[in-house]
């Protein structure tokens, strides 16, 4: 896309190098391109011998694959995280307020701000959990909030993801992986370190067990299994944490408590940070099919007895009509005006927005409301005309299950291909952890890049890399 | 520790075992069939199955009972659950469960001895089958060793107890199977047919030189028989595998604080074979005792599953 904003060079293309991050353009010209292949091909010798894969879903054989790693860092100042720490707080403080309303007292209902049919009527809200709170009323402990930019101070929030946002390990082996390959940028620019991350959720998740659980709560982190696409950011974390990684079959409910087996008996435990979506948590409560679940965990939780890591109900936050009423939702409950703004977005069940999404098609990027991984979405200026027809008869068959937004020119940041380093799409989600006293942040995130030249879409399932994300200290020098 | 993350190691252990057996019994009867007339190859083709429970199973595929297919069929037969492919896969899948209670050495043997069967469809001539087998035996034995440079924790052990318990099963069939092919005196140096198969029972468990030094004589079938039960200087012999047994019970012991039936169980079977004599096994009681055996190893795998709640 011509005219996006280059995170490193600015918008002007290689001239214009944003003074700040000089260093790192100097570093690219001056490091030979075959030290840098070389460095590159390190890096993905490391991350498949870690074995760090995932698995594509619908390609046969379920291939294990490693999400490509760009070792050009994608750089943020100490000023440009400050903002984006505020407005991730404001906006986390904000939807965790929503989740406690809209499953107790519905003030923002009856306030008229949201249509009662979105979240009475959503297939992700959950009727079975009204009524029942979380201990200490915290829902969406931890978010991963996607963000765009398309200018200096131009970010934008993309989607929340409140129900079990994957890719944190990503953050921190990325970091190890630049640490051992490319010391010296680490000597060029003052970052600030990630590897907190992991104390700090063990912090986040030890704080929201229920009263009474003791000083040192049980936690356990719930995976589907070794199948799963992100079992190994599961395994990851339980190992760095030190907590054990169970699979339902480890857990039993037995009078409204919730135990694991353990080859010395069983073990009360006290705070799940479960990985699993809400519709396969308890068969008992929702889909009575899924093998995944605990029979009786959610009668443990109604009981209080149980944290669940984030709260089932959560979900319904993820939804992008939902997230379109973002900035009237923060301002509901925080009195201010969305620090970080929300990109324009029509919802196409609204007649207007669909007769305008209907027009303007080949201009628009049009998402399943519940869709998430880059599955179900059109890019109009990209797609084929046989697409767009695709999403103009399921737009017109059901509307209500979509949003247009306008194609944004994303930010680009060097990136190394095959004809050298060039300009790449980036998005960024830092991961943001909520405790009973406040909101929490490493300073850091995931930076996803779309390797396709020109493409928009960062998701790892399509064609999509991941890069470091420096956050620098404040230095002092007036950034 | 998890019960299912020990329930996964303890198979895992076993299933690595069994794939590396299963391998040498297939090393030494490729290597017996070579040696002999084709009878006594055809039979000894039967005999591996039998060794391995398998021979039903591969009658019903209808396949000529022969080198070939019985190599193929015990090796690289993805449809056989105890093929040594399956065993692989198995193991892999339940390492891959546990993933974080193994080191890493551990974990890439079991993925490259995986990766070296996963493209094997057939094995081809004997050659070929030999070489795969033995670069099985290779791998396997390359995961014994990183299981043996981990940390004497549970992980560790629930893979080793694994391990002697399938090793225990797999040494008395064999024994059995072998049964009759004791001659009238048992402990007289054998002729060159019963030889053979004796030295075919002691390549199989890799003790022909071992049997020498112990020996140091002619293959008597009562010594090969002796040197695989009850001799504690063979580390695969019956009497090793049962007193191992009792010690990583021991140690596991020591980690949760508690002792229980499959301690018992493996006091009592080390003490049956400490106190057991070639002489006595060679009037005439040998299959009853190995009959008696198996049935304890199996009593002695129930009692384990029980103790650490594997289900």
């Amino acid at each position: 896309m011509n005219g996006a904003f280059d995170e490193i060079r600015g918008f002007s293309g290689p001239d214009a190098v944003r003074p700040e991050f000089e260093a790192l353009t100097r570093w690219l010209t001056e490091t030979p391109a075959s030290e840098l292949a070389r460095r590159q091909q390190a890096a993905e010798t490391m991350f498949r011998q870690l074995g760090i894969t995932f698995a594509v879903y619908g390609e046969e054989e379920a291939a294990e694959r490693i999400i490509p790693f760009d070792i050009v860092p994608r750089i943020l100042t100490s000023r440009e995280w400050k903002r984006l720490s505020a407005g991730l707080t404001q906006r986390v403080s904000a939807l965790n307020a929503f989740l406690s309303d809209i499953y107790g007292k519905r003030e923002i209902l009856k306030s008229g701000l949201i249509p009662e049919q979105l979240i009475l009527g959503n297939p992700q809200f959950r009727p079975e959990i009204v009524g029942s709170r979380p201990p200490h009323d915290v829902w969406a402990h931890i978010c991963g909030i996607d963000l765009v930019r398309t200018g200096p101070d131009d970010f934008w929030v993309l989607e929340d993801n409140a129900r079990t946002p994957s890719g944190v390990s990503y953050m921190l082996e990325n970091r190890e992986a630049m640490i051992r390959l490319c010391p010296e940028l680490f000597q060029m620019f003052p970052v600030q370190p990630v590897d907190s991350y992991t104390d700090l959720l063990h912090e986040t998740l030890k704080s929201v067990a229920p009263i009474g659980s003791g000083s040192d709560p049980v936690c356990v982190i719930l995976t589907p299994g070794h199948y799963n696409s992100a079992y190994y950011e599961h395994s990851f974390l339980a190992d760095t944490i030190g907590i054990e990684l169970v699979e339902a079959a480890d857990l039993e409910v037995d009078d409204d408590k919730v135990w694991m087996r353990t080859i010395t008996g069983r073990v009360q435990v006290n705070v799940i940070y479960r990985r699993i979506d809400d519709d396969f948590l308890d068969p008992l409560v929702f889909r009575a099919d899924s093998m995944l679940g605990v029979p009786g965990l959610i009668s443990a939780y109604r009981a209080g007895n149980i944290t669940i890591v984030n709260a089932p109900g959560t979900g319904i936050s993820d939804d992008k009509a939902i997230y379109s009423y973002m900035p009237e939702i923060v301002r509901f409950y925080s009195g201010q005006d969305a620090i970080l703004p929300n990109v324009q977005t029509f919802r196409c069940r609204e007649a207007d927005a669909l007769a305008y999404t209907l027009d303007n098609l080949d201009k628009l990027v049009v998402k399943l409301v519940d869709g998430s991984g880059g599955y179900g979405m059109l890019v109009g200026p990209t797609a084929s005309s046989t697409e767009i027809e695709k999403f103009r008869a399921a737009l017109i068959a059901e509307p209500h299950r979509y949003i247009s937004q306008p194609t944004l020119a994303l930010s680009t940041v060097p990136t190394m291909t095959e004809k050298g380093v060039a300009p790449r799409h980036v998005d960024f989600r830092p991961y943001v952890l909520s405790q009973p006293d406040g909101v929490k942040l490493v300073p850091g995130g995931l930076t996803r890049v779309a390797l396709r030249e020109g493409s928009l879409v960062v998701n790892s399932s399509q064609g999509g890399g991941t890069k470091d994300s420096f956050i620098l200290f404040d230095t002092g020098s007036g950034d | 520790m998890l019960s299912r993350a020990a329930s996964c190691l303890y198979w895992l252990g076993r299933y690595i075992e069994r794939a590396e057996f299963t391998s040498r019994l297939v090393e030494a009867t490729l290597r017996l069939d070579a040696l002999s007339a084709p009878e006594v190859g055809a039979k000894a083709w039967e005999d591996a199955l039998v060794v391995l429970g398998q021979k039903e199973a591969f009658l019903a595929t209808g396949a000529p009972l022969g080198q070939s297919a019985v190599t193929r069929f015990l090796t690289v037969d993805a449809n056989n659950p105890g093929s040594v492919v399956c065993c692989l896969d198995a193991a892999r899948d339940n390492a891959k469960a546990v993933r974080i209670a193994l080191s890493r050495d551990a974990w890439s043997a079991i993925n490259r001895a995986w990766l070296l069967f996963r493209g094997a469809r057939n094995v081809g001539n004997n050659a070929a089958a030999l070489e795969l087998v033995e670069q099985a035996e290779i791998e396997t034995r390359a995961f014994e060793g990183a299981i043996g440079r981990m940390l004497k924790n549970p992980s560790s052990i629930f893979v080793r107890l694994g391990a002697v318990i399938e090793r225990a099963d797999g040494i008395a069939r064999l024994i059995d199977a072998k049964a009759s092919c004791l001659p009238e005196d048992p402990f007289a140096v054998a002729d060159v047919t019963v030889r053979d198969q004796w030295q075919m029972v002691l390549q199989a468990v890799s003790a022909i030189n071992a049997y020498r030094w112990v020996y140091r004589e002619g293959l008597k079938p009562a010594a090969v028989i002796d040197l695989l039960a009850l001799r504690r200087e063979l580390p695969r012999s019956l009497l090793a595998c049962a007193e191992e047994a009792v010690t990583y019970l021991n140690m596991l012991g020591k980690f949760t604080g508690l002792q229980g039936e499959a301690d018992r169980w493996a006091r009592q079977r080390a003490i049956l074979l400490k106190e057991a004599k070639i002489k006595h096994l060679m009037g005439g009681n040998l299959v009853s005792f190995l009959h008696d055996f198996m049935s304890s190893n199996l009593a002695l795998d129930r009692a384990i599953s029980r103790q650490f709640r594997f289900h």
